[in-house]
């Protein structure tokens, strides 16, 4: 609760507007990302069409905004940028001068940088274990930062990946959001950040360890994919992949996913606190969870992020299949099941927003629409064959 | 009991209207999606009766199961769905929209009074003018708007933001009416109802390329708002129609213009995999374009749309490529060794042979130029492994084998094989035989096979090459008779029938010794003969043969043993041939897109305006009674989070705190 002194003066409670509250920090960082994405773009603007360059002016604004509304995404975007551009540096033009390379081979190489952030993903799933078990500051701010440090060595890897694969050559290159491999590292960098996101604003840190779990989880089913399937391999873009819709239609969609995720972990630890405190009242799990409002509002807001992400992204799926096959909807499995995720969370908003619903019953949803979801997002891929058949296992 | 027609509208549309319905149709559709995603869609129906039986054959045709999506039952949910969003939209636009546009100045003191977030001041006479000017000019600061009204006895300022966030509920629904509308508009429902009309009919027979088509199952352009047709057209080719499959049989649409195809080619990386699939056609139109053609290119993901008619470019195929063929018998007649046939045929076509075994018809039904296949000794290396003919051997009773043939030799070990599969039906994988290769050609070990058919030849290479013991003791006839005999038996049956012999004349105890003597036996013949056969090549064989030709009677010997099961009575090798492609045309034209287009955008604005911004309302109430200020401040807000609404409440409580100089008499 807010509470404000008598000897304030009135002039402080009117609120400034968005804009008013901007900082010269934020005029730098526009600047910066400004000159950034013009700097990118007159490196790469003969690889790009025109739809490519707007898709580029459109990232650029929301990487802006982006900053403007959540500082902690600064540090975390500039580091990207600084890493990536020392690979881009390290490896020159060249694919074959690099071979030796000591900085490349062991940090900056998209293989090594995907280890880097496994290490991270797991050393913050075991901070986060012990700050759930033993609250203390420092598990606490040394999860976070590796949860962070992991996400940029991650998101470091898939733009270091995405120049690898020009250096293969200039037709085979191309975004990495192509087959499974490449967008399942997409998926676990979009879950650790939208989590940081609402830990950073709601301070709802003990969640950290349920979501962590999870990503750790995802991180051994990559280790899996990637050794034992040797997935890695940058492969060239089957013709129908060849648009840039790609460049928005995958990462909308995983925002989606990896939204939905986090609503059924923050539905997980709702049933926990909930279960607890009928049960165990004034026990442990009270003393370390946010409180059910707090975990209900961000199970709440994470569907809603997910489910506006979704519907954009499966929207831009079927302006791009009106292009690629003809017709924008074809009642393929994927986007069959898409609608099928799209329907329930649909259902899951209308008893909350219309009917009220809320507590344990809609947490259970949240929780059990998370197979639908990943059924979507793998069983597809596993069990039905059809049009997206990109990345099958 | 009188029942009015009005109470009984007036119930449907309750119940039409009720959010139960709405979610349990929502369900409905979920539940019916995920079976068309578990059963295979639009199969040719002989596969499903193979998968389910006769019986389920039949009922899953009748609950439409083979077409999920545009079954009766399907597209009246979806109507359904529309129809109860319809009659929702109907009854709450009204009020919604009078509830965006008024500010609710006429708002009595009690209601505000029983609003969640509502407080009370009592305070000594003060300007209450000020305290109005302070109280506005705060809210505008919190991007409120606000009107107030002057009731002579009382004041009421009444305060909204974000009123607009009610739109975003009316835009989404309104939204998925028109989606829904514009994918109806665009689904096959106009093909049903003409066919239902009686005005056109499926054709369900299987025609060749070009042959009439009856009128009945033809559609004028125009006949239907919308279509999704396809066509295979061979390079060089012209067509004014494309095909529309409907109900497991097809019909004609006529275009009012012409396609033809130029070229078709198809674009490869260094690794070998498919880059890019490019047609160059050429429309044809005396009515728009005059003698004037438009000649395009299209690809995948870059169609060409004319007079709102699409072109994809879809898929390709052959077009009738010319080969030139061989024919290497495996079992040859008494007079011959081998005796190869040369033959000539096009893909798409077929070759009739007249044999002793009766006749046989080769339908050649694929030719291919790249096969990309992974490498066998590891899963990710790709290797080209040539041009490769696919046909079908089909003799008198129908029964058919399937066969895969790679032009090139294949690299395996050092060594080169010409590789045939063979399998009976889609089902299986390939069985494959390696045909050693020599000099480029498999004519040594078919020569080798033939003449091992050949009893009375096998007979005098084996009178003329007697071994020591043999000569010496009246053994001579029986060995004789024996290594025919064997010979006899593995060309029959490979080693298998060898050991099964042995096993049938043999008591159990020697099974063991004569097997592996007769496994001697066998080899010895057979390098005899192979030696024989290297003679007559012009090979010098006297000093023995070398390593080479050592590893080819191997290879020879194990692919003598496949022979058997190959099911052809020749190998079919693939000399040359002169590729003509096909190139798989979508043509589509659609009418619900604008209705889609619509619906997409008011979808995504409604969702970011309902979920992203606020609703809230703000009143002051303010009267002077017995000297003293009564003030009243309430609010309510329709977000389903009401934090952040509290925390701006209590920011206005603490201001007007300030103003009165008091504290609230009375909070909720």
């Amino acid at each position: 609760m807010m509470s404000i002194s008598n000897s304030m003066p009135i002039k402080q409670w009117e609120k400034r507007s968005f804009w008013q509250k901007l900082t010269v920090f934020d005029a730098i960082w526009g600047l910066i990302v400004t000159v950034g994405s013009g700097y990118i773009y007159m490196s790469y603007r003969i690889y790009m069409d025109s739809y490519e360059v707007a898709i580029q002016i459109l990232a650029t604004l929301t990487l802006i905004i982006w900053g403007f509304y959540w500082k902690s995404v600064r540090p975390f975007i500039l580091a990207v940028a600084t890493l990536a551009m020392v690979a881009l540096w390290r490896y020159g033009i060249d694919s074959e001068l690099h071979k030796g390379d000591l900085l490349l081979r062991y940090f900056l190489e998209s293989q090594a940088a995907f280890m880097w952030m496994s290490i991270f993903y797991i050393g913050a799933t075991f901070f986060y274990l012990c700050d759930f078990l033993r609250k203390s500051e420092i598990f606490w701010r040394t999860a976070t930062s590796l949860l962070w440090i992991a996400t940029v060595s991650g998101l470091t890897g898939l733009l270091v990946r995405w120049r690898e694969s020009y250096l293969l050559g200039d037709d085979i290159g191309h975004i990495p959001v192509s087959n499974l491999y490449e967008v399942f590292i997409l998926f676990i960098l979009i879950t650790g950040l939208l989590y940081l996101f609402y830990e950073n604003r709601y301070r709802a840190r003990a969640v950290g360890v349920f979501v962590t779990l999870v990503i750790s989880g995802f991180v051994v089913f990559l280790m899996w994919y990637t050794f034992h399937r040797q997935a890695y391999h940058i492969q060239p873009l089957m013709p129908a992949l060849q648009s840039y819709w790609m460049k928005v239609h995958v990462p909308a969609n995983f925002i989606g996913y990896g939204a939905f995720t986090l609503a059924s972990m923050f539905g997980i630890a709702f049933l926990i606190r909930s279960g607890a405190e009928i049960h165990f009242p004034n026990g442990f799990i009270e003393r370390v969870l946010p409180p059910l409002e707090l975990l209900d509002n961000i199970m709440y807001r994470a569907i809603v992020l997910g489910f506006s992400a979704f519907t954009v992204a499966t929207i831009l799926g079927a302006l791009w299949a009106a292009e690629a096959w003809g017709g924008y909807w074809s009642w393929d499995p994927k986007e069959t099941w898409a609608l099928i995720v799209w329907l329930n969370y649909a259902a899951w908003l209308h008893l909350r927003l219309t009917k009220g619903w809320n507590g344990a019953p809609m947490a259970w949803w949240a929780v059990i629409s998370i197979f639908i979801t990943m059924f979507a997002f793998l069983g597809v891929n596993i069990f039905l064959s059809g049009l997206h058949s990109y990345g099958s296992l | 009991m009188v029942v009015s027609w009005r109470s009984i509208i007036w119930v449907l549309l309750e119940v039409l209207s009720s959010m139960n319905l709405a979610i349990i149709l929502l369900v409905i559709i979920a539940i019916a999606s995920v079976i068309g995603t578990v059963l295979q869609q639009n199969q040719p129906y002989p596969n499903y009766v193979r998968k389910l039986g006769p019986f389920w054959f039949e009922v899953f045709r009748c609950l439409g199961l083979y077409d999920v999506y545009s079954s009766i039952w399907f597209i009246c949910i979806l109507a359904f769905l529309v129809i109860s969003i319809s009659v929702c939209l109907y009854r709450q636009v009204p009020v919604l929209l009078l509830d965006m546009v008024k500010f609710h100045t006429k708002i009595q003191i009690e209601s505000l009074l029983n609003l969640q977030q509502s407080t009370e001041w009592l305070s000594i006479d003060r300007n209450t003018k000020q305290i109005l000017a302070k109280v506005t000019g705060t809210l505008i600061s919190h991007n409120y708007s606000w009107r107030s009204q002057d009731y002579g006895t009382h004041q009421v300022v009444a305060a909204v933001k974000g009123r607009y966030n009610r739109l975003g509920y009316l835009l989404t629904h309104i939204a998925v009416v028109l989606i829904i509308i514009g994918g109806l508009l665009d689904s096959d429902f106009w093909l049903k109802l003409k066919e239902w009309q009686g005005q056109i009919a499926v054709e369900r027979r299987y025609l060749p390329f070009l042959s009439p088509i009856p009128q009945i199952s033809k559609l004028q352009p125009g006949a239907i708002p919308t279509f999704r047709g396809n066509v295979m057209l061979p390079e060089g080719n012209t067509t004014n129609f494309v095909f529309l499959s409907l109900h497991n049989g097809f019909l004609v649409q006529e275009l009012p213009f012409s396609i033809e195809l130029k070229d078709f080619k198809v674009e490869y990386y260094e690794t070998g995999q498919p880059k890019a699939f490019i047609s160059q056609i050429r429309i044809l139109d005396q009515e728009h374009l005059g003698i004037q053609p438009l000649d395009a290119i299209i690809q995948v993901n870059r169609p060409l749309v004319y007079r709102g008619y699409s072109i994809y470019q879809s898929n390709f195929g052959d077009g009738g490529s010319k080969l030139k063929l061989r024919a290497w018998p495996f079992y040859s007649d008494r007079n011959k060794w081998l005796h190869p046939l040369d033959l000539q045929g096009s893909v798409g076509n077929e070759i009739k042979l007249s044999g002793e075994s009766g006749d046989l018809t080769i339908e050649l039904e694929d030719l291919r130029l790249f096969n990309l296949l992974p490498e066998l000794d590891s899963e990710r290396k790709f290797h080209n492994f040539g041009p490769s003919l696919s046909f079908k051997l089909r003799n008198e009773v129908g029964k058919a084998w399937e066969y895969l043939n790679y032009m090139v030799p294949v690299q395996l070990e050092g060594r080169s094989f010409y590789v045939s599969g063979v399998r009976t039906s889609m089902e299986e994988p390939f069985r494959y035989i390696y045909i050693p290769s020599a000099n480029n050609s498999p004519e040594r070990f078919l020569k080798f096979n033939a003449c091992l058919h050949n009893l009375d030849w096998v007979r005098t290479v084996l009178k003329q090459n007697k071994t020591a013991i043999e000569n010496s003791s009246g053994l001579q006839r029986d060995f004789e008779f024996i290594r025919l005999n064997l010979i006899k038996l593995f060309m029959e049956g490979g080693f298998p029938a060898v050991s099964a012999r042995a096993k049938a004349v043999v008591p159990a105890d020697q099974l063991y010794k004569v097997t592996s003597l007769y496994f001697n036996l066998l080899e010895d013949t057979l390098a005899k003969i192979f030696i024989e056969i290297l003679r007559e090549e012009g090979m010098k064989v006297d000093e023995g043969v070398g390593e080479n030709e050592e590893v080819f009677l191997k290879d020879a010997i194990f692919a003598l043993t496949t022979v058997p099961n190959y099911g052809a009575p020749f190998y079919l090798q693939l000399q040359s041939f002169q590729q003509i492609e096909s190139s798989g045309l979508q043509v589509t034209y659609s009418t619900g897109t604008s209705f889609i287009h619509i619906g997409f955008f008011l979808l995504v604005t409604g969702i970011f305006i309902m979920f992203y911004t606020s609703y809230r309302r703000i009143w002051i109430w303010l009267a002077v009674e017995n000297f003293a200020v009564r003030l009243v401040l309430a609010g309510r807000t329709g977000d389903r989070c009401q934090s952040d609404f509290i925390n701006e409440f209590l920011l206005f409580r603490e201001i007007l705190n300030d103003l009165l100089g008091t504290v609230p008499k009375k909070e909720s």
